[in-house]
């Protein structure tokens, strides 16, 4: 590791300018929700930092988280982080393939032993090893094999974190998660199907800054991300509040844009950030375009009963507190601000 | 008229956050005259319902001064009408927003010739002409 260079020498080989840096700094510490008053601690710590090997293993999935990472092909601010990382394994991604691709593997886990961080996407299955392989290695033994000499362990979308899609019922494969799996090293869990590819960057750029893994929830997710639900933060609250839904897509209520709880809304139960992050280069989230949130960060998302039934059904669990908590509602802005500036106070007492 | 024209979707509005991002720098404001600090708020946590910051960005306006910055992906360091306040967003070479703040100072740090990049410089003018 020490004859990497830093991520400041590689941004300057890059020709990126002071200003450019200065900028990366600022979206980065927006990027992990802590105050603008860290820009210059972030600025100090990425400059001297060392780019971290990454192995990326890809199991039972389809490669949409993937593809939520790397849609982007011109450099990107965020996209320096993925410069400044060293992906030593990726087998969707990299040229190499089968022995080659296998001895790029083992030479970055010699190499890097004990300070390498191992991304999966996709669940494993337990059922038959022959369910899924990779240059004739089940999904099993490749992860096991790999994980010995990690850090740590970040799963990438809801069938890693949870077993997904492959882990609905009835399961054929078999299908868990890495955390039934992996239990001796330090695991975090990015679900979404996909996740939202900055909530990925900043895990990453967190473990690069500050060569520490993000605080979690009891499900292994990064509070920064995960700490709320859609529903605390979604616009939509105030007609919530005031008892206004729409009652099926095309009803008064769907035209103007009402509440989506009846239309089987799971943001109640759904811890995710699409609701301030967003998606489509920050365009909109499902809600904003007139559909309910799926709950896809959730373990189990599948197989909750319907998608458009409302929570209130009881299929869900806490659908009937969620629905007497209306009456004790608060103002949306305060309710984000608040949560928003408590977390930045956090980080500033820490800085 | 096209049939998408034709779908009569009026969206009612949702303005919570303005009221209290305004609050806040009416606050940074004082701070700034008081003990001249400045305030930078993320305006990236925050969540907006559709048109809201457009409401925030008009209430606020254009004042004198506007800046365009080309380091990785443009930047719009625009002042306001209110002078001291200024409004700020960070974009990526495709060009979509990956950073938007109000800055409560009197000059955005940004907008400074860096002492790295000043070096740097003066190395390369060097290089060409001494
Ligand atoms: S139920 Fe859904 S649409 Fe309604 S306020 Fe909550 S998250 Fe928004």
């Amino acid at each position: 590791m020490k004859n990497k260079p830093t991520v400041g020498e590689i941004l300057q080989a890059k020709g990126v300018s002071r200003r450019g840096f200065l900028k990366y700094c600022a979206t980065t510490a927006s990027l992990l929700a802590l105050p603008p008053a860290m820009i210059p601690r972030i600025a100090k710590a990425i400059e001297s930092a060392r780019r971290p090997s990454v192995i990326w293993l890809s199991f039972q999935e389809c490669t949409g988280c993937t593809e939520s990472l790397t849609r982007s092909a011109a450099p990107t601010v965020e996209g320096l982080i993925f410069d400044a990382i060293s992906l030593d394994y990726h087998h969707t991604l990299q040229a190499a393939s089968g022995d080659q691709a296998e001895a790029a593997r083992h030479a970055a886990m010699e190499e890097n032993e004990g300070g390498y961080l191992v991304l999966v996407d996709g669940s494993i299955p337990m059922g038959n090893p022959g369910f899924s392989t990779i240059a004739g290695i089940s999904n099993y033994d490749m992860l096991m094999e790999t994980v010995a000499g990690a850090a740590a362990v970040v799963s990438i979308g809801t069938c890693a974190a949870f077993g997904g899609i492959p882990g609905a019922n009835p399961n054929p494969t078999g299908a868990v998660s890495v955390g039934d799996l992996v239990k001796d090293k330090p695991i975090i869990n990015v679900p979404g199907c996909p996740p939202i590819p900055m909530v990925m960057t900043a895990v990453l750029t967190q473990f690069l800054t500050f060569g520490q893994l993000p605080e979690v929830d009891k499900y292994g997710r990064p509070l920064a991300f995960f700490g709320q639900t859609i529903h605390d933060r979604c616009y939509r609250r105030p007609f919530y509040e005031q008892g206004k839904f729409a009652n099926t897509f095309d009803d008064e209520g769907a035209k103007a844009g009402w509440c989506l709880y009846k239309l089987g809304c799971k943001g109640p139960t759904t811890y995710n950030a699409c609701a301030t992050v967003k998606w489509n280069q920050g365009t909109s989230f499902p809600i904003e375009s007139g559909h309910p949130c799926l709950g896809c960060s959730e373990p189990d998302f599948w197989d909750k009963g319907g998608f458009y039934e409302p929570l209130s059904t009881g299929n869900f669990g806490s659908g009937a507190k969620v629905a007497g908590a209306a009456a004790a509602g608060v103002a949306l802005g305060a309710v984000a601000a608040v949560a928003g500036r408590r977390r930045q106070a956090k980080y500033t007492k820490e800085a | 008229m096209t049939s998408i024209d034709n779908i009569g979707v009026q969206v009612q509005a949702v303005h919570g956050n303005v009221r209290p991002i305004l609050n806040e720098v009416l606050h940074a404001l004082d701070k700034l005259i008081d003990n001249n600090e400045t305030t930078i708020i993320d305006l990236a946590g925050l969540p907006f319902g559709p048109g809201e910051l457009d409401v925030l960005e008009e209430t606020l306006g254009k004042g004198e001064l506007s800046a365009q910055l080309d380091a990785l992906g443009s930047s719009r360091i625009q002042e306001t009408t209110y002078p001291g306040v200024w409004w700020i967003e960070h974009r990526n070479a495709h060009d979509e927003v990956v950073g938007r703040y109000l800055e409560i100072t009197r000059i955005p740090e940004i907008l400074s010739s860096q002492d790295a990049d000043i070096c740097a410089g003066r190395v390369s003018l060097g290089e060409q002409f001494e």
